[in-house]
């Protein structure tokens, strides 16, 4: 398992669809937002986590068409699958998505510190801000998985994975928008959201690999 | 013991399509008169009910908007239900009866959407607010669509009623939030008022015409329903039967 997870972290990095991508196209969508709505330094620290989450959020799901669809093309997919019990395969597939996380999801959450910097958003907010991306972000690849595991069979799914994905996401960037506004602003309580957040993200490490396992096994010929 | 040949039950009967065919042919004429006669039933009560004291005359959007909203929750239910059919028992109609509900669904949930933006706007100043209740039933509506996507989006027709049937039952956690949203959150819309522990709590008189309309919703729903997947099975048909014609021709010209 430890070197499924090492072999998924190589694998990500080497093809470069993989963590540069994910943090150019990330800079990319927080640089957009302050020409979207003006240079008011006030709201940008006010919308400045929302700003973070979401484009964190359609980063991760950049490269996750590719989370099987590199096995299935090299054929190690089939080996994965060829391990008959059913939570094996679950939890390989777990293992695969705390490997792709690692690559290119974490260093979304190790540069966010900075950008929330350029949205002009207070030390405490950065801190939390970055707390719940730590925590929330699993929660996207998790879910990811499913819609990755169906796309497997799909000609060019990409698209359709994001489509069927965001709505699932809603929940996730709702819970950790709120505890990283909680944090700064005064009535609103910051640990609440934080902890359903942290429930989402163990809730989806349960349903998303053993559906992305069923799906897999539906695809395979 | 029980030597007895083992009887096919009933449920599994229906999986021969024919048979299926024939009992929908039978069925479909009844559901609709009853659904047609109930909603005009129900209909009529509701002009005639007594208008809110609050919210006056618009209160009979709710007539249409409640039980489309309702029946939004129950597609989606039928269709999680279609999906464990799919998956667990691999009833073949099971496949069928989740595609041929999608788009009834989708078109029930934006219904109940619009219905409720008119009713919003005199009531609430808006035509849209961000609560809750509102946009997880949106969220309803852009699963129903990326449902409907994935079912056309796959030519093997097993793979895509597995990879729709999964992402059914993924997205079924998102039903009991939609009916608990008003209940967990404070928000803009109303809680529940007919489906409570310690009864409903609107008046008899508009209760009546609610009723009867939903139950006529619902069996314009069965109705609909039982017309799509009689055609998707007509449809499956003639795919299959052109296959075999195409076969037929390629061995003769060779």
């Amino acid at each position: 398992m430890l070197a499924l997870y090492l072999r998924e972290i190589g694998l990500s990095l080497r093809t470069g669809s993989g963590a540069l991508t994910g943090i150019l196209f990330f800079l990319a969508v927080v640089a957009v937002v302050p020409f979207g709505v003006g240079p008011d330094l006030n709201l940008l620290a006010r919308i400045g986590p929302a700003i973070l989450w979401i484009g964190a959020l359609l980063a991760s799901l950049l490269g996750l068409d590719r989370l099987f669809q590199a096995d299935r093309e090299d054929g190690s997919l089939d080996l994965i699958l060829i391990n008959d019990h059913r939570h094996m395969l679950a939890l390989a597939i777990f293992v695969k998505c705390l490997g792709h996380w690692t690559a290119s999801v974490l260093p979304l959450v190790i540069v966010s510190p900075l950008l929330g910097l350029f949205m002009n958003i207070e030390p405490l907010g950065i801190v939390a801000a970055t707390l719940t991306l730590l925590v929330g972000t699993p929660a996207i690849t998790f879910i990811g998985a499913v819609g990755a595991a169906l796309a497997v069979a799909l000609p060019r799914g990409s698209l359709l994975v994001s489509v069927l994905i965001l709505p699932l996401t809603i929940p996730v960037l709702i819970f950790g928008v709120a505890a990283s506004r909680g944090a700064v602003a005064d009535p609103d309580p910051f640990l609440p959201p934080f902890l359903i957040l942290t429930a989402l993200t163990l809730f989806f490490a349960v349903i998303g690999p053993l559906a992305a396992s069923m799906a897999l096994k539906g695809n395979s010929d | 013991m029980n030597n007895a040949p083992a009887q096919p039950s009933r449920w599994m009967a229906l999986a021969n399509p024919t048979r299926f065919i024939a009992l929908t042919d039978r069925l479909v004429p009844w559901l609709g008169t009853a659904a047609a006669l109930l909603l005009a039933v129900g209909l009529w009560l509701a002009f005639n009910a007594p208008e809110d004291y609050q919210q006056g005359i618009t209160v009979r959007i709710m007539y249409i908007h409640v039980p489309a909203a309702w029946l939004a929750m129950f597609c989606y239910t039928a269709m999680a239900a279609s999906a464990l059919g799919t998956l667990v028992w691999k009833h073949p109609l099971a496949d069928v009866s989740l595609k041929a509900a999608a788009p009834i669904g989708a078109t029930f949930t934006a219904l109940a959407l619009v219905t409720g933006s008119v009713w919003g706007k005199p009531m609430w100043g808006t035509w849209w607010v961000w609560d809750a209740r509102l946009t997880s039933v949106f969220v309803l509506f852009l699963m129903y669509l990326g449902i409907i996507a994935l079912t056309r989006s796959l030519d093997d027709q097993a793979k895509a009623a597995r990879a729709a049937a999964i992402m059914t039952l993924v997205g079924f956690i998102n039903i009991p939030i939609i009916k608990f949203s008003v209940d967990w959150w404070n928000t803009l819309h109303q809680p529940a008022s007919v489906i409570r522990l310690d009864g409903p709590t609107i008046h008899p008189s508009m209760l009546w015409p609610l009723l009867i309309c939903a139950v006529g919703f619902t069996l314009l729903f069965l109705t609909l329903h039982l017309m799509a997947m009689r055609a998707e099975i007509w449809r499956r048909r003639l795919i299959a039967m052109r296959r075999m014609s195409a076969r037929r021709a390629e061995g003769q010209a060779q």
